[in-house]
């Protein structure tokens, strides 16, 4: 399912290199790879909870809304730990999105929808949240969990 | 890891008791089929025991309100039991605290109907 090819250990920490087939088992298995180098990169229960949350609803974004499903189109996963904390990048393949074009979950007409969560869960979850369009095709988003002070 | 779903009936309740976790694919669909049945069945007071659930999504979310929903549509009602602080913060985080009749003991969430 997943290409780990590239995963290497790098001084102290892992990075996650992979690419992925647009299944849903694909969240599974990133949600599993990025967890370990936050678990060794020593983030506690509570944030790991919230790196998963995050990272799950970037992973479910590019399957589901971006690739489609297709399985022509591919997920691209990176993540490492630094002095600041954890780095997640996750790139599809799919059409791209507005963020801006995205309803506001929180406005009462919204509040019985079913879907359109992920954003703003991701956005509560972790410090920085960034889209960035790819060209020719493809969605880009870039989460960034700082490290606990102290 | 997926989500467990199982009913059972506390005089005119429906008590689901759900365990593991509710995430996009078996667990929201689990959850969706459990109460559709319920409802199916003609039951229109529906408590949903979140108690054992460690882990819950943006979809499990959405499947929290569509069961709300779906409950409701029908004439009925559907209220929350044993939140734990992750799902407490979700609900803030998603303001659906305003939604749903959230309680922390059974009988009287039981009686409250």
């Amino acid at each position: 399912m997943a290409n780990r090819g590239s995963e290497q250990q790098d001084g102290a920490t892992k990075r996650v290199d992979a690419t992925y087939e647009s299944q849903l088992g694909s969240v599974d298995t990133a949600e599993m790879e990025v967890l370990e180098i936050a678990q060794q990169a020593g983030f506690l229960e509570e944030e790991l909870h919230k790196i998963s949350i995050a990272l799950r609803e970037a992973m479910v974004n590019a399957v589901v809304h971006g690739n489609k499903y297709s399985a022509q189109k591919k997920v691209r996963l990176k993540a490492w730990t630094d002095v600041q904390g954890l780095h997640i990048v996750v790139a599809d393949e799919g059409n791209g999105f507005d963020l801006s074009g995205v309803p506001d979950p929180l406005a009462d007409a919204n509040l019985l929808r079913e879907s359109g969560r992920g954003i703003l869960l991701i956005q509560a979850f972790v410090d920085e949240f960034q889209v960035r369009r790819l060209y020719p095709a493809g969605t880009e988003v870039t989460l960034v969990k700082y490290r606990a002070q102290g | 890891m997926s989500a467990k779903l199982t009913s059972r009936q506390v005089g005119d309740v429906t008590v689901i008791d759900a365990a593991g976790r509710i995430t996009l694919g078996e667990g929201t669909s689990s959850l969706r089929e459990t109460i559709r049945n319920a409802v199916g069945a003609g039951q229109r007071k529906v408590l949903l025991n979140l108690g054992e659930v460690n882990y819950i999504d943006s979809s499990g979310i959405g499947e929290l309100v569509s069961a709300f929903t779906t409950v409701t549509n029908q004439g009925g009602q559907l209220k929350l039991l044993h939140l734990n602080k992750r799902i407490q913060d979700l609900l803030q985080i998603t303001k659906l605290y305003t939604v749903f009749e959230v309680h922390d003991d059974e009988a009287a969430a039981v009686r409250s109907f």
